[in-house]
């Protein structure tokens, strides 16, 4: 077997077999059943570069995209506007093919962009410590799951009904592995006891209404556990940051400061903290300090709380981060400014509110919560969501997120600042016919 | 020099015996030379019961991080706060103002398992 990627010689390999005592590449291999070493796979003819290139494109435009669809769709991934200076900015090759700055002396560019996100993070939760992003909202907040267990010495962990099921599902697997147990808690429950490290929130929810935070700070405060809020960035720019409420630990999804949806990812794990629980945090820490001749500069700090130090003990195994989204973040951010993420989070406010009223107002549908929202509503349907949302495929409308297995016929409606006028009163003109 | 009246774990913890069964529990010179700058002490809360060789904190310095085993079993009478506060004193007296925790001795013939100084002398290669 020779292949032309590898580097090794005919030789180097035979030495190599000899050390170990196997006479040949095959017997190297003999643990894998015979049946699998040769599979057949049948490729087509190779193509020419121009040909390629059009069976890809091809491809690609089997894809629907939302330039060509409008979108109604939410429940953790958004898509709010993109300023084409980020695009720019994350192209560059500094950026783009960095890799973890362990070597701060020639990093100094990726790290300080990292600081700056860390800060910029850091303003908008309200919390005193972030940390350079993890893989996404769910397993930041898993993380943070595992990080109360740690800091309270419980197993238990207590999440509301009314996070994301997705986010359940994650932390279910996370606690698992862990030991830990994981119970669902009904909204408003007294059920809680004292042996539960945490209690995890979503604000706005799942379902995108508010939850009374005053009431489930109070409530895991009084059993010594930890409040853990899964938060919309964007609706930081309106709503009182979870630091001013008395958060323990905040986490979200980053995706929607600057990231497109794609197919779901990939996603940016925020996490905050207050700083008592530094020590505890998952992740990498980029800190700012001063060098030998006085200047700032910045470098990975706490790193004996990562797993290249700690090993098994370390505070996650999971160390690696979504440094070129967070940027995207940081970017985003930066360019928004404080007036320009309130505008994005005022208009998806109104658009959102538009939309439930003018959809409320028709004789088949309804709301199903009246409690305050941000941007996204749950409706009943007088059909089934599934067959709404075919109707409204149709006429290029990407439908909200079918949710009859957890309400009634109902649909998870997702409406930001690029949703024109238009869109909704297309959508509800629509939704009049059914 | 590793002080006579002490004795040593061959994880380099030491034990002094205070009174009846009052003991004082710290790192050795040893350990702390190899540690180097020591910058954050995870230690037991009082009333915490310990079994001989078991975990009693950890003990991170700029680039390790190691797990501290108690000599003896017994209960957590007292953790030294001034080292929490300033782990820096590890370093430089580790077997006076560094000293970690007090523990209640539960089981006095354990001592006998731990080395003498001329034991824990040799065990290190002095």
């Amino acid at each position: 077997m020779s292949l032309s990627y590898i580097p090794n010689t005919y030789s180097d390999r035979t030495a190599m077999l000899r050390e170990i005592g196997v006479n040949s590449v095959q017997e190297l291999f003999q643990d894998i059943p015979e049946k699998f070493r040769h599979v057949d796979i049948r490729l087509p003819p190779a193509m020419s570069e121009p040909e390629l290139i059009e069976e890809i494109r091809h491809l690609a435009a089997l894809n629907l995209n939302l330039n060509e669809y409008t979108c109604f769709l939410g429940a953790g991934s958004y898509r709010h506007f993109i300023p084409s200076v980020i695009g720019h900015l994350i192209g560059r090759s500094e950026f783009y093919t960095a890799y973890t700055p362990y070597q701060a002396e020639i990093s100094q560019g990726t790290l300080q962009a990292m600081y700056d996100y860390q800060s910029l993070i850091c303003q908008l939760t309200g919390m005193e410590v972030s940390n350079a992003g993890l893989y996404d909202g769910s397993t930041a907040a898993s993380e943070a799951a595992l990080m109360a267990c740690r800091i309270t010495h419980r197993k238990r962990v207590a999440v509301l009904k009314t996070v994301n099921p997705g986010y359940i599902e994650v932390l279910g697997t996370y606690i698992r592995g862990h030991d830990d147990s994981l119970d669902k808690i009904e909204p408003q429950s007294r059920s809680l006891t004292s042996d539960y490290s945490c209690l995890i929130v979503q604000q706005p929810n799942f379902f995108g209404y508010f939850e009374d935070l005053n009431l489930y700070v109070q409530a895991a405060h009084d059993i010594g556990a930890l409040l853990i809020v899964i938060v919309d960035p964007i609706s930081l720019g309106m709503f009182k940051p979870p630091g001013e409420y008395g958060a323990d630990i905040v986490v979200a999804e980053g995706q929607s400061l600057g990231n497109p949806t794609n197919f779901g990812g990939p996603g940016l794990g925020i996490f905050v903290c207050r700083r008592d629980y530094l020590r505890q945090m998952p992740g990498r820490i980029v800190s700012r300090t001063t060098d030998m001749s006085g200047e700032a500069g910045y470098v990975l700090t706490l790193q004996t709380r990562e797993q290249h130090i700690r090993r098994e003990r370390a505070t996650s195994n999971i160390c690696t981060n979504e440094s070129l989204v967070a940027l995207a973040a940081a970017i985003y951010l930066a360019a928004l400014g404080k007036t320009g993420l309130r505008h994005v989070a005022e208009l998806c406010y109104h658009k959102a509110h538009y939309a439930a009223s003018e959809i409320n107002k028709l004789k088949r549908f309804r709301l199903v919560f009246e409690a305050p929202f941000f941007k996204e509503f749950v409706v009943r349907c007088p059909i089934s969501p599934s067959e709404v949302n075919k109707i409204l495929f149709a006429e290029k409308i990407i439908g909200g997120l079918d949710i009859s297995h957890m309400i009634e016929d109902s649909t998870l409606l997702c409406v930001t600042e690029l949703n024109t006028k238009k869109q909704i009163d297309k959508l509800v003109h629509i939704l009049r016919r059914l | 020099m590793n002080p006579r009246e002490y004795k040593y774990t061959k994880e380099h913890e030491w034990l002094f015996i205070e009174s009846d069964r009052v003991s004082k529990i710290g790192i050795t010179d040893y350990a702390q030379s190899k540690l180097g700058d020591i910058v954050f002490l995870e230690l037991p809360s009082v009333g915490t019961q310990v079994k001989q060789f078991d975990k009693l904190g950890e003990i991170e310095s700029l680039k390790a991080v190691n797990d501290i085993f108690t000599p003896v079993s017994g209960k957590v009478l007292g953790v030294n706060q001034s080292v929490i506060n300033d782990p820096g004193i590890v370093n430089s007296d580790p077997y006076g103002n560094g000293w970690l925790v007090r523990l209640e001795i539960s089981d006095l013939p354990e001592v006998d398992n731990l080395m003498s100084s001329e034991e824990y002398d040799r065990f290190i290669g002095l």
